[in-house]
């Protein structure tokens, strides 16, 4: 079987001075007063409508690209639309340094691609071209030509349900 | 190599070994949904496997409507339906709003005994460590997949051994010595880890002071909390199933993460301020400060046996609650209600002033029994006192015995010793 592959281009969420925001949580990514929505094309505009500084993502972001964050994203609450809005943009997944273990197990029932990195920090500037080989574990910065380890490494399990394209479409 | 509890549990289902880290397919032996999220699974259930599609075991599935029991809104009438709807088509059980809370009702009904494996849309259902089983809250799209296949993916969580040695004081119970320990292991201290609780102290509770600190593992964030159930623990499981009930034990050469020794000495009343379980300090000293309270609690996954009612019980005996106070009381199931109306507590209860009301999380969860306003401090036996949680008022958290003493005395005191 072939290799898995996936390249994106990085949309890195930074502070003023540049380095990857840490603790964004499910509430900044997808507010709880939208909670009502349940179709993916209505849930895209609100991605991370609450964070300051990324009002606009939505506008912004152009599909293909991965989401690029620090520690802990995610954390908060179990809700399902704070992956599926990214989905909905055609973002093609999230590299961060660390993810909540809850908004991690979403992103992996719903397919989309999440890998922790836990030397990110300074690797990725906004446009590289990123490639994750989701077997491996590894992260490839096509413009720097580094390769990172994603750590913990990414478990068959998520490769599994990833091929599948979900966990409600695995056999 | 020697294994833990969780390790061998995992391994039993699996049929080959398991060890910490590995990411396996775990069979369930009871796959439920509450009313909060259970609309969401049939949803997610009917879209991905179709209108007529059936599900792995339908003994093996409940749904638990505790959550918002009645329903008080449309919106959890409509979501309730949805559920029976699905469930008579399918033969599923329902244990609807006049059951209780859905951990609870495992227990009693002798589906959580060691060594089974069960997930819900809770997530407390690590209570289930109470009893040796390992339960685990998931999320709708996890629910939906368990209900067709009977299975989830799960990572073996390494293991952290700890043995506590104390004494609870004569005015304290499971609920301080469980508070005590939160503290020690704060908020995140156990994130991502399993639990097993050993010593002195541990060994001699019982079956619902069990249920109480193995509760507060989410508090801790803990993924599981055992408490290996000793002989009477084993006899109470024994006479509510048919299966043979037995404890798991580690192995002597087992490999933990880590191994704390917690020496709590005396375990006096202990009280979690807003707006943190972990912000715990005695309820002496809490006392010194003068805090006045508008309103108690008595119920919830974590104090809603009919121990912890008879342990409130016992401090409102010769005086009831002060003038401007009231006290609000949720059993967690019919079963604890039927206890407290059989032993005469509902009679003594209601001469002191309290609020009965039907048996459920209530209280607990927003929206149902007791909301609190802007301003309203409330001393509540359940587990959670975040901000906004229950509304926009104060929330302590503390034992059924610092609960009554203070709703008694119109402020945060100290109970009696009562045993
Ligand atoms: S009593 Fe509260 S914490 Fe326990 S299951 Fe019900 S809502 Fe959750």
């Amino acid at each position: 079987m072939s290799r898995m592959r996936i390249t994106g281009s990085a949309f890195p969420l930074v502070d003023a001075s540049g380095a990857l925001l840490d603790n964004i949580d499910t509430d900044m990514i997808f507010h709880n007063r939208w909670l009502h929505i349940t179709e993916l094309s209505e849930m895209a505009q609100h991605a991370l409508g609450n964070l300051e500084g990324y009002e606009d993502f939505a506008a912004r972001v152009k599909p293909g690209s991965w989401v690029v964050a620090g520690r802990n994203f995610g954390a908060g609450s179990s809700r399902q639309q704070a992956v599926d809005c990214f989905k909905a943009l055609g973002c093609v997944g999230v590299i961060a340094i660390s993810v909540a273990p809850i908004y991690l197990r979403n992103a992996i029932n719903a397919a989309m691609p999440a890998a922790q990195i836990p030397d990110l920090a300074g690797a990725v500037e906004p446009g590289d071209v990123l490639a994750l080989d989701m077997e491996a574990g590894t992260l490839t910065n096509e413009r720097t030509n580094t390769v990172l380890q994603a750590e913990p490494p990414i478990s068959s399990v998520q490769v599994e349900i990833y091929r599948a394209g979900g966990l409600l479409r695995m056999e | 190599m020697g294994q833990t509890i969780i390790e061998k549990l995992v391994s039993a289902k699996l049929g080959s070994p398991a060890a910490a880290g590995d990411v396996v397919w775990l069979p369930q032996d009871v796959v439920t949904a509450r009313d909060f999220g259970g609309a969401n699974v049939v949803k997610n259930f009917l879209a991905a496997y179709g209108a007529d599609a059936a599900v792995f075991n339908a003994d093996g599935i409940r749904f638990t409507f505790d959550c918002n029991a009645p329903a008080n809104t449309a919106g959890y009438a409509t979501n309730q339906q949805i559920c029976r709807d699905f469930a008579r088509r399918r033969g599923i059980t329902v244990h609807d709003v006049d059951a209780g809370i859905g951990s609870h009702l495992l227990i009693e009904q002798g589906l959580a005994i060691p060594g089974i494996t069960a997930i819900g849309t809770d997530s407390h259902y690590n209570i289930l460590g109470a009893v040796g089983a390992l339960g685990q809250g998931m999320g709708d799209v996890d629910v939906a997949y368990a209900f067709h296949t009977g299975q989830v993916w799960f990572e073996v969580p390494a293991t952290v051994r700890v043995n506590v040695s104390g004494k609870l004081a004569p005015n304290a119970s499971a609920k301080d010595l469980t508070l005590a320990i939160v503290h020690h292991f704060g908020s995140g201290g156990l994130l991502g880890r399993a639990v097993e609780f050993y010593g002195d102290v541990v060994e001699t509770l019982d079956l619902p002071g069990r249920i109480t600190l193995a509760s507060m593992a989410t508090e801790m964030s803990a993924v599981i909390a055992i408490i290996p159930p000793g002989a009477s623990v084993l006899d109470w499981l024994g006479g509510r199933t048919n299966s043979p009930v037995e404890t798991i034990t580690a192995d002597p050469d087992a490999k933990y993460v880590d191994e704390v020794t917690l020496d709590l000495g005396v375990i006096e009343p202990m009280i979690a301020e807003p707006y943190s379980p972990a912000s715990v300090r005695p309820v002496r000293i809490v006392a010194e400060e003068g805090v006045r309270i508008d309103t108690g609690f008595i119920g919830s996954c974590t104090n809603g046996r009919f121990e912890d009612f008879n342990e409130g019980y016992a401090q409102l005996e010769d005086g009831g609650v002060a003038a401007g106070v009231t006290l609000k009381l949720v059993p967690a199931t019919r079963e604890v209600y039927g206890q407290i109306l059989s032993e005469g507590l509902i009679e003594g209860f209601f001469q002191a002033g309290a609020l009965i009301h039907n048996q459920g999380c209530g209280g607990c969860a927003a929206g149902q029994v007791g909301m609190t306003g802007e301003g309203e401090v409330q001393v509540s036996t359940s587990n959670r006192n975040f901000r906004g949680k229950q509304g926009a008022g104060r929330t302590y958290l503390a034992s059924p015995a610092t609960v009554a003493a203070s709703v008694r005395a119109g402020r945060i005191t100290v109970p009696e010793a009562k045993r």
